[in-house]
């Protein structure tokens, strides 16, 4: 083969796409067709709930038509990293969808599921034998660390999906995957070179993300030669330039020329974008560095607490102007009903409290640069996690009472110093989780952490 | 005449790099302020750790001259998620950027 041809349909799968980018983009006759469904982006919950940031609805209607499309040009349709986090409960869930629009469509195919989800005792013994290194920055791992997250998943490279392939599969839904590597694989697998196929799987994986102004999630294809790749955004409202593209490379990365890859580096600090017309670029110059041996990333989730919020606000000038040493009285009166409700240690100690103060440093925290609060509104949000969401909600609840009463030296007489839009006081968060792994897992063999099931759908 | 960063720059942004590093990126659509910006020296890896209050050996800077813009990593002061984050996404944290004065 001289040229393949390679489609993403969205940047990430449940973010939508436009059904005619879709159309126009397998009217090109691709050989291939990726979707990839993940993000750690939107926090630790997905992988510590077991749940899909998107709803079952947007992934079901993205995923039809793939399916629909992918078996009527009778091309191969890999899905990675299932379900936002891509653990065995992602990967089943998504099977779910699948299945059930297999059914709805009367459509039949060989369906590889790739499982990504971590056995503990196997990473308790690569921690023991000193195959779990650290990434910058440095957290600390032990084996407590594994035993008590909820799932931990290992990123798989391409050579998971190659196998898949050689083994006929017609459609891949994998667990956790490098988002690269879901598109890179096919080309890899047909021979072509690794950091065309790599570089070109990085710009597909984000869909329009590398267009000049992106609509919102939609079609890009890539045409894989031996020397080269070309890029195109299917909605002919969009453009890809050199600049865009080259830019591209820089979005969500630590560093803009050098990629780590289970298997290697994906180097494309010499790479050469050309336009080929106003809306498509050639590219050229990416390298790819094997290295041996294959480190798979780990990503963990671990539960943290139960949690309840408060969210008021605040439109008295008087107030306003005292903020700071207002918030340092409502703390220390927050943290003495916190004693005074409960006598024993590990609630006391067990229990963190935040507060956000939008308005003054909400967004920014302490690197907020400007010290001086001149809005004429603050909203305050205190945050309270707890072992059980009762005690966060009673300490939540009294918190707002204090901050809602907490008086002014100005004003003589029973004030109320907060706005609050809700009732009850508090609002239930549930269970909040934490990522708690930043850390390679060495491995000799690239398939060894991750399983293979071959079925009929 | 000095200007400001923000009316030199196309866009100016930030975002995660993973749950634990934050990463910023100045990009520009004309080479001509692009090099302006550049020839003054005025974006340093000790300017964001200035700015960030992050240590200086932990800033990871980066010229791209190809795609017309400067790259910074950081750590990320409090992991993605993780309880006092106020920024899931690290999305607006660019603020402090905006008015640096680049001169002539």
């Amino acid at each position: 083969m001289k040229e393949i041809r390679v489609l993403a349909p969205t940047g990430m799968l449940g973010s939508g796409y436009l059904v005619e980018s879709l159309l126009e983009g397998l009217g090109r006759q691709p050989h291939f067709m990726g979707a990839d469904a993940r993000s750690t982006d939107p926090g630790p919950h997905s992988l510590g709930a077991g749940v899909c940031a998107f709803s079952r609805q947007a992934c079901k209607r993205d995923l039809t038509p793939l399916l629909e499309g992918a078996r009527r040009l009778n091309i191969p349709l890999a899905i990675g990293s299932a379900g936002t986090a891509g653990g065995e409960v992602h990967v089943e869930w998504t099977y779910g969808i699948i299945r059930e629009i297999a059914r709805e469509r009367g459509l039949h195919f060989r369906l590889a599921l790739i499982h990504a989800e971590q056995n503990k005792d196997y990473l308790v013994r690569k921690l023991e034998e000193g195959k779990i290194k650290p990434l910058n920055p440095p957290i600390p791992v032990s084996e407590e660390t594994i035993r008590q997250s909820e799932r931990i998943v290992a990123m798989m490279g391409t050579e998971p999906y190659i196998q898949a392939l050689s083994e006929g599969a017609e459609v891949i839904l994998a667990g956790r995957s490098s988002d690269a590597a879901v598109f890179a694989s096919f080309g890899i697998k047909e021979g072509f070179d690794a950091g065309l196929a790599w570089h070109l799987g990085k710009i597909l994986e984000c869909g329009t993300a590398a267009t000049t102004r992106r609509k919102g999630p939609d079609s890009m294809i890539g045409y894989l030669h031996r020397d080269h790749f070309i890029v195109e955004p299917l909605d002919p409202e969009l453009r890809c330039t050199p600049q865009s593209v080259a830019a591209h490379s820089l979005y969500e990365n630590y560093d803009p020329h050098f990629i780590h890859e289970a298997s290697g580096t994906l180097d494309i600090s010499e790479a050469e974008y050309q336009a080929l017309s106003d809306r498509a670029v050639r590219v050229s110059g990416s390298k790819f560095i094997s290295r041996e041996p294959w480190t798979v990333k780990l990503e963990g989730a671990e539960f943290v607490g139960y949690q309840s919020i408060v969210i008021g606000s605040i439109r008295d000038p008087v107030i306003i102007r005292q903020i700071d040493s207002w918030m340092e009285r409502l703390k220390q009166k927050v943290r003495a009903r916190v004693e005074d409700l409960y006598e024993d240690e590990a609630t006391r100690e067990g229990t963190k409290i935040f507060y956000h103060v939008y308005g003054k440093n909400g967004t920014m925290g302490a690197l907020e640069p400007i010290k001086e609060t001149l809005s004429h509104e603050l909203c305050l949000i205190i945050e309270v996690t707890a072992s059980t969401q009762e005690v966060a909600n009673a300490i939540a609840s009294s918190a707002r009472h204090v901050a809602l009463h907490l008086p002014v030296p100005e004003w003589s007489g029973l004030i109320t110093g907060l706005a609050c839009p809700y009732n009850p006081a508090h609002i239930e968060r549930g269970p909040v989780y934490r990522f708690n792994l930043n850390h390679v897992l060495e491995i000799e063999d690239p398939m060894e952490p991750f399983q293979i099931e071959i079925l009929s759908a | 005449m000095a200007k400001k960063l923000m009316d030199l720059a196309a866009l100016i942004r930030s975002k995660n790099a993973g749950p634990f590093v934050m990463t910023f990126d100045i990009m520009f659509d004309d080479p001509g302020k692009y090099e302006r910006v550049k020839q003054s020296g005025v974006l340093t890896p000790e300017l964001f750790s200035k700015l960030y209050s992050t240590p200086p050996e932990g800033v990871h800077f980066v010229i791209c001259d190809n795609a017309l813009a400067f790259k910074v990593s950081i750590p990320r002061p409090v992991p993605a998620g993780d309880l006092g984050c106020s920024d899931m996404h690290a999305g607006q944290q660019y603020a402090p950027l905006l008015d640096i004065e680049v001169p002539d």
